[in-house]
């Protein structure tokens, strides 16, 4: 077993997490393949996705090779940064389909809530690691304040959809970090309690049509529910085998709308099915598996915390897209994580698991040490 | 700070924390996945059905495919209807942007007229959702080129290649022949009566007239069916299925061109009808009716102003004279009338009248009078056919009486269809009490059965009845139903028409038919015939009877003079005969309105052209 041996100390020296990376990669394999389908066959596109992933492995790799020492002390200021540019994108930034969230540099635009999808579990786990777990309640209320920050900038580009996924992060770092059952409940109720009141007397009739398009989208089948009638089509039209690569005709005669990016899982299950599904779902039950090992094994609590949030995280893109497409949930715009064609997610989710990578490995090293 | 912390913190509890929390993530974890699974199991594996027939209904349209209509051929196989293709520009409204802005532009382009214009915004209001409007039909070569070189800065306007009834003959057949016209709302609702509109469903004509009605559903053919993949934008992406459809039937009529285009202009500008029947087996050769008009004006889409012109002609261009003109008969149908007086006994061959020019019923002081107002002296049955004495049918009609008159007349098909088939027919009016007490809640009067011995009073007949009846005769007793239809293709196989025959005149003394036939002849042959100048020298024999039907009843003492008279009160000519005398093959009636002279003078000579038309046509056959 020494080629295997060998193989393990040229992964570990590179800082690659063996298991995450087969399952990253396996997922790069079945977006090229699916956005090759999806675009219509369609080869510069595809190669533009390809370019991405590769890039975007880079960017994990580079991250992984970062000492840990080094990503826990840049935390607060790469907040403070991601802080300043989302109020450079308020007061400054660039308009794309109605909201604001690019922000122009010079040399290059950027989107700063892309930042913050790791800078905020980075710094609320900073935040509250420094001072162990359990945090007290005032910290906790600080980390909360911390946290709402950013949520509330995005939120007003508006980008409603990123803002309570960034929210999440921060919160799963929370959870993680312990806070008390009966805290969670009281949230849980509180939320709970606030939905009636927002329906009768916050929200705003077209708001209240949209919600009701959502729970019954046959209400208006050419309208707002057209997509999601659509997609459900094409998921449930792929029965238990699927219609085969490149066969599935809601994608192929374009009665798909969105589906290279956003319901880029329909166009899957409708050519992969039932079968193709499963196998998806443990790719990605695998990978989050392996994101919650690395995070148990972490030795410093930031580091449990930083690796727990981005891989629960990871988990909520993955649920939030799946459910929107298939009916679940309402539709908000969120990409199927390493899957959909877009560079921006792909990238910063990439970072992320550099990060994960660079927890994994260090662990490792200290453990043979 | 920092430090007095650290000091407290202890490793294991934060550890045990920290993976209690991981273990109920993991939970959530697998749960949230169990949720997604249950939903993926519902969509794809319980509702997989539904959605699968909701797929295909996505991207399959059954697109409805029109059958070609069958060609229409004369008896020797020219083409008397046909397919044409003709480039027309269409639009689809829906996929244009700026309608308002193309149409413009494309009037520019093409020369388009407002009219085309108005008719076009008609068009499509009738048209549904998401078909194409035609703005254009029968685009020029040019203006189809001038169109294709810029066609991509039009997008939702195509030329498209379709198939145009076309007539070639034109107005000389319209009658018969008949036109197909775009289907109308009356279409629709008489084709789902009759169940059959699932078969017109890309069929943008039906047979509005004459054979192209009447044999629609011949001609016609069987609709198919195009399966095909369909994108968002509904452009076909490929064809899954096809079902081809069934062409109609391609048919023969018994029609001669050459014969009907003969007679066509053997009217020249008067008004009438000319029928050409073989006897034997009802087989029409020629069949016009005139004035006539441009069948394909229909076939290409007539527009309002020029059919308001037509339906409000006082010529009446539109009605099928043959067959659904009401003429006086006239003395067209004394032999019928002698044959029923020799069968009952009212006269024998040897009766003969003084005929002093005027006819009176006796204590009553009117005079009928006889065209030839010094009268023919003695006459007998054969001489007042020949002669055309009309005394001795008053005198007959009146012993007759009008209900065995009535009565025998209807054996003949006088005053009922013949059962031509074609659809305008209409039965004419053979008069008896019955019908004068329906239609007029009056009595009959002794002096209405005296001008019907000379075929006048309430007596009217189609031209079609007339070659009826007088094919009666001709063939001593056979009654034969007139017919268009000569045979059908089946695939290689013609298939002759089937012929019908009605229940023959029979009678007690069968020599009755001689005697009337010799009549008829000597009125060709014989000098005193009323026919014999018009067929003198003739190469063939024939018989014959002339007819001059007063349009308008002349006071007792009044001259008529034709020229004199407004045009639309001069007598109606008319002519019945058949040759050759012995055997005969061909029957021909002559009706021709408000001529300047009678039957003899005017009737007559058209009837022998005509006949020797036929005759040379058939040595020239004889010959090839």
């Amino acid at each position: 077993m020494q080629s295997a041996d060998q193989k393990s100390k040229w992964f570990t020296r590179f800082h690659i997490d063996g298991p995450l990376f087969v399952g990253l990669l396996l997922l790069a394999v079945i977006s090229a393949a699916t956005v090759y389908s999806a675009s219509g066959q369609e080869w510069a596109m595809t190669q533009r996705q390809i370019v991405r992933i590769g890039i975007a492995f880079i960017g994990m790799l580079v991250i992984a090779q970062i000492p840990l020492g080094a990503i826990e002390r840049f935390s607060l200021p790469l907040f403070a940064i991601g802080v300043v540019l989302l109020l450079g994108v308020l007061l400054f930034g660039e308009s794309s389909k109605g909201a604001q969230r690019w922000l122009n540099l010079g040399v290059a635009t950027i989107q700063p809530s892309e930042i913050m999808k790791l800078a905020v579990p980075m710094a609320i786990a900073w935040f509250i690691a420094e001072h162990g777990i359990p945090p007290t309640k005032r910290r906790m209320a600080a980390a909360f304040i911390l946290l709402m920050v950013p949520t509330l900038m995005i939120a007003k580009q508006p980008d409603l959809g990123t803002s309570l996924l960034i929210a999440c992060s921060g919160i799963f770092v929370l959870f993680l970090a312990g806070i008390s059952w009966r805290l969670i409940t009281f949230f849980a109720v509180a939320i709970g309690a606030f939905i009636p009141i927002l329906w009768t007397f916050l929200m705003h009739g077209y708001q209240r049509q949209r919600v009701l398009t959502f729970l019954d989208p046959e209400r208006d089948p050419l309208g707002a529910g057209y997509q999601i009638i659509q997609s459900k089509i094409a998921i449930g039209s792929g029965g238990i085998e699927g219609k085969g690569w490149m066969q599935g005709t809601q994608s192929q005669l374009e009665f798909l709308p969105e589906r290279h990016t956003d319901f880029i899982f329909s166009v899957f299950s409708e050519e992969f099915g039932l079968v193709g599904v499963i196998g998806l779902f443990l790719v990605y039950g695998f990978i989050i598996f392996r994101g919650m090992i690395i995070s148990m094994r972490a030795q410093r609590v930031y580091q449990k915390l930083l690796a727990g949030s981005l891989t629960l995280t990871f988990f909520v893109y993955v649920l939030v897209n799946i459910g929107m497409v298939s009916g679940l949930l309402p539709v908000v715009g969120v990409p199927l994580p390493l899957i959909s064609y877009g560079g921006t997610s792909m990238v910063t989710l990439l970072a992320g698991f550099g990060l994960l990578m660079a927890i994994a490995t260090n662990q490792r090293l200290v453990m043979h040490d | 700070m920092k430090h007095r912390r650290v000091t407290i913190r202890d490793h294991h509890a934060e550890s045990a924390l920290f993976g209690r929390r991981v273990f109920v993530s993991l939970i959530l974890v697998v749960i949230a996945f169990g949720v997604l699974l249950t939903n993926m199991y519902h969509l794809q594996v319980v509702d997989h059905q539904s959605f699968q027939t909701r797929s295909n209904d996505n991207r399959i349209k059954v697109v409805p495919l029109a059958p070609n209509r069958g060609i229409i051929y004369d008896r020797h196989g020219r083409i008397l209807a046909e397919n044409r293709p003709v480039l027309s520009l269409e639009v689809t409204p829906e996929k244009v942007s700026n309608l308002e802005q193309t149409l413009a532009d494309l009037q520019a382009l093409l020369n388009i007229d407002a009219q085309t214009l108005q008719a076009f915004h008609d068009n499509r209001r009738r048209e549904r959702r998401f078909n194409q409007v035609i703005l254009l039909d029968r685009l020029t070569e040019e203006q189809a080129a001038r169109f294709a070189v810029r066609q991509h800065e039009f997008p939702g306007v195509s030329i498209e290649a379709r198939l145009v009834r076309h007539y070639p003959y034109g107005d000389a057949i319209t009658h018969a022949l008949g036109y197909v016209a775009k289907i109308n709302r009356n279409d629709l609702i008489d084709l789902s009566e009759q169940g059959r509109h699932a078969n017109y469903a890309a069929t943008r004509v039906i047979g509005k007239l004459g054979v192209e009605r009447y044999y629609e559903e011949l001609l016609h053919g069987s609709i198919g069916y195009q399966q095909v993949e369909v994108d968002i934008h509904g452009r076909a992406i490929r064809t899954l299925s096809i079902e081809p459809p069934v062409p109609g039937q391609d048919i023969y009529l018994e029609l001669d061109v050459e014969l009907q285009q003969f007679a066509y202009d053997l009217l020249a500008d008067d008004r009438g009808s000319i029928i050409l029947m073989d006897p034997r087996d009802g087989a029409i050769r020629a069949m016009v009716s005139k004035p006539s008009y441009d069948p394909n004006w229909f076939a290409q889409g007539i527009s309002y102003a020029q059919y308001q012109s037509l339906l409000n002609s006082k010529h009446s261009p539109l009605l099928n004279r043959s067959t659904q003109g009401g003429y006086p008969p006239a003395s067209t149908i004394k032999p019928q009338l002698a044959i029923l007086g020799l069968e009952q006994g009212t006269i024998t061959p040897e009766t003969r009248i003084w005929d002093p020019g005027w006819f009176q019923i006796e204590g009553v002081d009117h005079r009928y009078r006889d065209w030839l107002a010094w009268g023919h002296g003695w006459t007998d049955v054969t001489s007042a056919i020949v002669e055309s004495c009309d005394t001795f049918y008053y005198d007959l009609a009146l012993k007759l009486g009008i209900d065995a008159i009535h009565d025998d007349m209807i054996r003949y098909g006088f005053g009922e269809r013949t059962g031509i088939d074609i659809a305008e027919e209409s039965t004419a009016v053979m008069p008896s009490r019955g019908w004068k007490r329906a239609r007029f809640n009056q009595p009959w009067y002794a002096g209405e059965t005296v001008s019907i011995g000379i075929g006048q009073s309430y007596w009217t007949t189609t031209p079609i009845q007339l070659a009826v009846g007088t094919a009666v005769v001709a063939n001593r007793g056979e009654r034969p139903v007139p017919r268009l239809l000569h045979a059908l293709q089946e695939g290689e196989v013609v298939l002759p028409a089937v012929v019908e025959t009605r229940e023959p005149v029979t009678l007690k003394k069968p020599e009755n038919w001689d005697v009337v036939l010799n009549a008829l002849n000597l009125t060709v042959s014989s000098i005193k015939g009323t026919a014999h100048r018009a067929f003198a020298d003739a190469t063939y024999t024939s018989g014959g009877k002339t007819g001059t039907a007063q349009v308008r009843s002349i006071g007792q003492e009044e001259e008529y003079n034709a020229e004199e008279i407004d045009e639309r009160y001069r007598d109606n000519a008319m002519y019945v005969g058949y040759a050759p005398a012995e055997d005969p093959e061909v029957v021909v009636v002559i009706a021709a309105e408000n001529t300047i002279g009678g039957g003899g003078s005017v009737a007559a000579p058209m009837a022998r052209k005509l006949l020797d038309f036929y005759f040379q046509q058939e040595r020239d056959d004889a010959k090839r």
